[in-house]
């Protein structure tokens, strides 16, 4: 178990070491060992893998098979842990008869915030949400991307220093979706932690200042998104090519030539733009006509694909 | 087509535990406690009539009248009060002491013979000068001195069979101008026999021959009065307003801890405990508010009852107040338990809804309890609403002081902390995963 931080020293808001959770026979998380410094860290990974038990384990609502969390080097389930951390679970977790501003309330309350301080706290909450128009509407009347944002600021009330976003953008239209974004890049730009999980690339691309993996319970990837690129593929871009025929012959001439075909588009890697010429070169030889070609840098995406042989959204 | 549909149906009951019990346990579960209290009373036994007796005569009449009153098997006499243990036997009931023993509840009914009515029990016609026999009852049980007076009827009829014919004969007499010797002489030798016959049968002492022998006939007179709802307006309304009140509060508590189920079904358990909440903050404060909900409905059941149907509440206040937080306390506790043994809200409902029918059934909600088998009066007792009810009886019908609800407030309270803790205990799967 690591040491309490000593006086003046810098603690890190989150640092996780060889964190092990078993349900039965399942090991949901395997071994995880992760830091968070001051960034946007995206937890990503597909349904299952063991994100939302990792958020959990964060939260102090896990009790461990082994391993340690710590929050600003306090235990992760200890009072002084919990009053740093804010979290938005990936359900809506809010009363539903009661009003936007009735539920801060209560979790503002639940957080120990009384008086003027709850009351500018719910302000503010409300004013970060975009809902401070309908702060009296009851949540069940509230659209989804709205009881996505209040879910959010339910678990930011106390302006903690440490926020889990447990897949805040499920279920959400795009405007929200965007609203959504804004509101987390907003708590980034006042300096907050956010671990941030998703099984959509694109958030992580935009939200993400580094990105963690995670499969089958275990880290598989970590670093920023370049990095993970570069890893994965060094220099290499994809090539996309439709055929006018999806025929065998084209599966098999993919095949020859280090490609594989996906829902009828062959797929290559290439070190240099140039061999997009020698791959069309072969084709016309071969009688095979192409309609389409696209040149695609990796993204993260691929690297999960490469990591695992599975589409991250399977 | 309809085959497919009808064994979807089943397949999904087959699954559904909570339909599962409304659909046939709890229907047996009601059947088996009508069929005892109304239906099967050759298993379970008559539910009996207690009464108290209170010789005042002390006459050869009224000691036979007493004698038969203790062999009716559907009384249960008894003449002093109960011996506690170390002491020695109490002096018998007067009529006064039988009185405040039926104002306290310890018998519905007392029974009092008076002075002078061995001289003529039984009198026939216009103008006679017989002392009435008084029953002194309790009109929270109505049935008990209906069935007592019957009785009296019944045992007169059989324990002085040859007082009665006398008394006929003289009456007949007077009014047909006199007997002659030869018809005196045949009627004193069928008194003589109806006599040989009474006293046989009190040497016998078999309350079936008792109830067997209805052969002979005769009047007696009776004087019943209500000693404890006779300056009441409105008599059973508070044992109605307690039964139906805490069925419903059993109801709403368990409707209300469940509220723990919806906060870890959509996550807010989490969200709460991940907090500056503990576990045992939490459902104290859920346990306060089941309290205080329960404490406004029962005060809106007492209010309502006391302008429709002139229960007098106000005179009653203190009592009112001590035995509905410690009803409210019991029944918000029991909710909290169901909610934390429950994994869903449908199991809840389900088993909620069978528990709580049967405690009120059994516990005297749905009906008295004095109409049950003496069993199922005692497995009354293991339910809060035998208790609750009990206490407002108490409060409202006999106007005992608040002292007196001592047991029903302990027995209420102390299981409340009991029922919290075992909550509390059961609610640690919701503390961590």
């Amino acid at each position: 178990m690591a040491a309490p931080p000593q006086a003046g020293e810098r603690t890190i808001p989150l640092q996780i070491d060889c964190v092990v959770k078993r349900f039965g026979a399942l090991t949901a998380v395997d071994g995880v060992s992760l830091v968070a410094d001051r960034t946007c860290l995206g937890l990503l990974g597909p349904n299952g893998a063991g994100k939302s038990t990792l958020i959990r384990a964060i939260a102090g609502r896990v009790r461990l098979d082994s391993g340690t969390v710590r929050v600003f080097g306090q235990q992760a389930n200890s009072a002084a842990a919990r009053a740093e951390l804010g979290w938005a679970p990936q359900e809506v977790a809010l009363y539903a008869l009661l009003t936007c501003r009735e539920n801060l309330e209560a979790f503002g309350r639940y957080q120990g915030l009384r008086g003027k301080a709850l009351r500018d706290a719910v302000q503010w909450c409300l004013e970060w949400a975009v809902l401070a128009d309908r702060a009296n509407v009851p949540v069940k009347a509230l659209s989804g991307g709205m009881r996505r944002r209040l879910n959010m600021a339910a678990g930011i009330i106390h302006r903690p220093r440490l926020v889990l976003l447990d897949e805040p953008t499920v279920g959400v239209d795009p405007q929200s979706r965007n609203r959504i974004f804004e509101m987390v890049e907003d708590l980034r730009n006042q300096g907050t932690t956010v671990i941030y999980t998703t099984h959509y690339m694109e958030e992580a691309e935009r939200l993400c200042d580094s990105i963690a993996i995670i499969d089958h319970g275990r880290i598989i990837a970590q670093g920023a998104k370049e990095e993970l690129v570069a890893q994965s593929f060094g220099g290499r871009s994809d090539v996309l090519m439709h055929f006018a025929a999806c025929t065998p012959n084209v599966a098999s001439w993919a095949s020859a030539r280090g490609g594989d075909m996906k829902d009828g588009i062959a797929h290559f890697s290439i070190e240099q733009p140039t061999a997009i010429a020698t791959l069309l070169d072969a084709a016309a030889r071969e009688g095979l006509e192409v309609i389409d070609v696209t040149l695609r840098r990796p993204n993260l995406e691929s690297v999960f694909l490469q990591l695992t042989g599975r589409e991250l959204r399977q | 087509m309809i085959t497919a549909i009808v064994l979807n149906g089943f397949r999904a009951l087959r699954r559904d535990r909570g339909a599962l019990i409304l659909s046939f346990i709890l229907p047996i579960a009601f059947f088996s406690i009508f069929g005892m209290v109304f239906g099967g009373r050759r298993s379970t036994g008559t539910p009996r009539v207690s009464v108290l007796l209170v010789d005042e005569d002390h006459s050869a009449a009224s000691e036979r009248l007493m004698r038969g009153l203790r062999r009716e098997s559907s009384l249960v006499a008894t003449t002093r009060p109960e011996t506690k243990k170390g002491e020695s036997a109490p002096p018998e009931y007067t009529a006064a002491t039988a009185e405040t023993a039926v104002k306290q509840g310890i018998a519905p009914a007392a029974l009092i013979i008076p002075q002078g009515f061995g001289a003529n029990p039984v009198a026939f016609g216009p103008g006679g000068t017989r002392k009435a026999i008084r029953i002194l009852h309790d009109s929270s049980d109505p049935v008990a001195a209906q069935v007592l007076a019957g009785m009296l009827q019944k045992v007169v009829m059989t324990s002085l069979p040859d007082t009665m014919a006398a008394s006929g004969m003289r009456y007949f007499e007077q009014s047909s101008g006199g007997l002659t010797s030869e018809q005196r002489k045949n009627i004193e030798s069928g008194l003589s026999h109806l006599r040989e016959r009474s006293e046989k049968r009190d040497r016998d002492e078999s309350p079936s021959a008792a109830n067997q022998d209805n052969s002979l006939g005769g009047l007696v007179a009776v004087e019943v009065r209500d000693v404890v709802g006779e300056n009441k307006r409105s008599p059973m309304i508070s044992f109605y307003a307690a039964g139906v009140g805490v069925m419903f509060l059993l109801f709403t508590a368990s409707g209300a801890g469940g509220s723990l189920l919806d906060e870890a079904e959509n996550g807010a358990l989490d969200r709460i405990l991940s907090a500056r909440v503990s576990m045992t903050t939490l459902l104290a404060g859920k346990l306060a508010y089941c309290t205080l909900l329960a404490c406004l409905q029962l005060t809106l059941m007492f209010l309502w009852g006391a302008a429709v149907f002139h229960l007098d509440l106000f005179a009653h206040l203190p009592g009112f107040f001590v035995m509905t937080i410690a009803t409210s306390f019991a029944v918000a506790s029991f909710g909290m338990l169901l909610a934390s043994v429950a994994r869903t809200r449908a199991q809840l409902g389900a088993v909620s809804t069978l528990i709580i029918l049967t405690m009120s059934a059994v516990g005297g909600s749905m009906f008295p309890r004095f109409l049950m088998p003496e069993m199922m009066q005692k497995a009354g007792l293991l339910t809060f609403n035998a208790w609750a009810i009990d206490g407002y009886t108490k409060v409202f019908w006999r106007d005992e002081p608040v002292s007196h609800l001592a047991p029903q407030v302990a027995v209420l309270i102390g299981s409340g902390v009991a029922l919290f803790l075992i909550a509390r205990r059961f609610a640690r799967k919701w503390e961590y995963v």
